[in-house]
């Protein structure tokens, strides 16, 4: 330091450290008003430890005791002798027996099973006869995890059926073939699966954000003051905020489609107009449980924080990333909670499906539920005063 | 202008606000006490107290925006605790912090507010009201980039724009430059004048002078009420004023001795004040002698009243 820095009048000298003390009242502060945002404490916390359990106990890459249907076109000790060491496997889990060929492509179109079982008539008979008859096998393979793994079982399925269940002793070659039939997705495509998939994750990202934001926003403008104070309903504004994203989603979905199948050749068997209502379903019911979470929490950063709470949840559980058969029933009854789980089956049915209005009821009827939920809390909880 | 809702009582159509015992309390502190207050219908009624009085608090319950603890009353003839929406059709209130669209224009934010109130030509609800608060040439600018005084003649406009029966008006003129408060002035008295009633919560002395009748609200409580006149008669407070030269000695010397209340300079003056003259004429008389200082007995100024019931009623609720 020169001589004349320190003469010139009452500058006074830096003190020792001064990075450091600096650098001390920042962090002291911030401290403070951490410790003082209660929500994002609880984040701290929560987020990573429902992370670690999703991940470490709700998902299985390779998914067990799936359900599967069966079409028994005869009575036979050996068709009974099949289905059990199928069962043996753990791969397969019989849920439903249907009669007909067309009830089993209904179950498998609407999700309701992965696999469905045909054992032909005569089927027995022509074993014996040495015809080398064909036991059918047709899978879901629009999510290629789910229904790989125990495909590839099926093989040695038929020496340990016949070996345990049948005392032929170990026959020269096999006395029936299992023909497996991999619908939906022949070759097993991974993007067929996940470009669908994703048109329902961007959706409940972007849409939950927009509207998580809107009602905090008028809170800490100060806007809500004044719009308090005007003769306006609830309702009213909850409509008045949730319209505008419904079509800015709908944009959104038509550009992610209409990618999918220009780019990643993903198809659209089933009704387009279809796919239109219920993709415009699912985009409000979002909407309404972020303008729900808006109502709740005091600010942008707790709407954020919240958002990626339901977020995380979504994309593991909901069978976007892991196949949803293969998860324990109480991480499935989280999963049928949350919108994107039937929107997913939704758009994966009508897109790879060609799935029909009368195969996803109980998708459509659970998105509408969870919409009016959503809506009939976030009306309750609006706050009318500034109480 | 406009009639008001055609009440059975004539006593309630010539009263705007009439209120008894309000009390609202925030965790525990309670920031309105005991309340009652009676506006006239056509007045211009002056809100004063210090920062955190209560004035605030008492506006918005007159607005339906706090629900009172206790206390009941009706505003433009409608119960306070049932009537909320009913209210709110009626009357214009502007909030102390500019509450407004930011992001929007000013003729957006006013087409706003006249869609809000299903004003049949909204569009023409807000050209007019742009040309009335004088902003014709800044319609298509954001709110949020106007300064001050023109963000202030927007707000109003925009709670008059519904023709209101009520202004409820929360400081203002706060921030506000002299030439601009004084418009705003012209504004309100022209708005009284069309038969609006007017509340309005300040904290300048000469804005209170332009009130019909004020009230003095500290630490919750209503402390004073009537004209400016009687307000300052009620007052009891004994007045000298001091001209001369070297206050400073002087001011020192009596501040705190018994008999003198309160001390303040004044440009070149020093108002000396007592609330019992006697005691207050035997503590300044050592000083009249003093030919430095010229001593005149004067009516007390409002701001001597008000700084002496703010002191009064610090020694009364806290403690």
């Amino acid at each position: 330091m020169s001589p004349t820095d320190t003469i010139r009048n009452g500058e006074e000298k830096e003190p020792a450290f001064g990075f450091w003390r600096r650098s001390y009242a920042m962090l002291v502060k911030e401290f403070i008003q951490l410790r003082r945002d209660r929500v994002s404490f609880a984040m701290i916390i929560i987020i990573p430890v429902m992370q670690l359990l999703l991940f470490g106990f709700a998902i299985n890459t390779t998914p067990r005791h799936l359900p599967t249907a069966v079409l028994l076109q005869e009575d036979s000790d050996l068709g009974r002798s099949i289905l059990k060491a199928m069962e043996n496997t753990s791969y397969f889990r019989f849920t439903r027996e249907v009669h007909t060929v067309e009830q089993l492509d209904e179950l498998l179109q609407s999700g309701k099973v992965l696999f469905g079982v045909e054992i032909p008539r005569g089927f027995e008979r022509a074993v014996r006869r040495g015809d080398k008859p064909a036991l059918l096998v047709a899978a879901d393979a629009t999510d290629p995890v789910a229904s790989g793994t125990a495909l590839g079982t099926l093989g040695a399925l038929v020496q340990s059926a016949l070996a345990h269940d049948l005392h032929i002793g170990d026959p020269p070659e096999m006395p029936f073939e299992i023909r497996a039939h991999a619908r939906y997705n022949p070759a097993a495509e991974s993007r067929l699966n996940i470009v669908p998939g994703l048109v329902g994750t961007i959706l409940t990202m972007t849409m939950l954000i927009f509207t998580a934001l809107s009602v905090t926003r008028e809170i800490e403008r100060g806007t809500m003051e004044s719009l308090l104070s005007m003769p306006i309903k609830p309702v009213e504004v909850m409509f008045g905020k949730i319209i505008p994203y419904v079509m800015v989603g709908f944009i959104q979905a038509g550009l992610i489609i209409g990618i999918g199948v220009l780019l990643f050749g993903v198809p659209v068997l089933g009704s387009l107009t279809l796919l239109g209502l219920l993709t415009t379903l699912f985009i409000t019911t979002n909407l309404s449980i972020g303008y729900t979470f808006s109502t709740i929490v005091q600010n942008q950063l707790q709407a954020m924080q919240l958002s990626m709470m339901f977020f995380l949840p979504s994309i593991l559980l909901s069978g976007f990333m892991f196949p949803f058969a293969g998860m324990p029933v109480w991480a499935q009854y989280i999963g049928e909670g949350l919108p994107l789980t039937h929107f997913i089956r939704i758009v994966r049915a009508i897109m790879l499906k060609g799935a029909t209005m009368l195969n996803l009821q109980y998708d459509t009827i659970a998105l509408a539920a969870l919409m009016l939920f959503a809506m009939t809390i976030a009306v309750t909880r609006f706050r009318r005063t500034l109480d | 202008m406009n009639g008001g809702p055609t009440s059975a009582q004539s006593d309630a159509s010539s009263i705007a606000i009439d209120v008894k015992g309000l009390t609202k309390s925030f965790n525990g502190r309670e920031v309105v006490h005991d309340l009652s207050m009676q506006v006239k219908r056509g007045s211009i009624y002056g809100f004063l107290g210090p920062n955190g009085s209560g004035k605030t608090t008492t506006i918005r319950i007159l607005c339906g925006l706090l629900t009172p603890d206790s206390g009941e009353g009706t505003c433009l003839g409608y119960d306070i605790r049932r009537d909320a929406d009913k209210i709110k059709r009626k009357v214009g209130y502007m909030t102390q912090r500019f509450s407004l669209y930011q992001d929007l224009s000013v003729r957006e934010n006013l087409e706003f507010v006249a869609r809000l109130y299903g004003m049949p030509d909204a569009r023409g609800a807000a050209a007019d009201m742009i040309a009335r608060i004088g902003l014709k040439g800044r319609e298509e600018q954001l709110a949020g980039e106007l300064s001050g005084g023109w963000k202030q003649r927007l707000a109003l406009g925009a709670c008059t724009l519904p023709n209101p029966l009520l202004l409820l008006l929360d400081e203002p003129t706060a921030g506000v430059d002299p030439k601009a408060r004084r418009d705003f002035w012209n504004e309100i008295h022209a708005l009284a004048a069309e038969g609006l009633t007017v509340l309005v919560s300040t904290h300048y002395m000469d804005e209170a002078e332009r009130c019909h009748e004020i009230a003095y609200i500290a630490y919750g409580h209503l402390l004073a009420h009537g004209t400016v006149d009687e307000v300052i008669a009620k007052s009891e407070l004994s007045t000298y004023t001091v001209t001369g030269e070297d206050f400073n000695g002087l001011m020192a010397e009596l501040t705190g001795k018994p008999g003198v209340d309160m001390v303040a300079p004044f440009g070149t003056s020093l108002h000396v004040s007592g609330r019992d003259k006697a005691s207050l004429e035997s503590a300044i008389a050592p000083y009249r002698g003093n030919a430095k200082w010229h001593w005149q007995a004067s009516e007390p100024s409002l701001e001597d009243v008000f700084i002496d019931l703010m002191g009064r009623s610090k020694d009364n609720f806290q403690g």
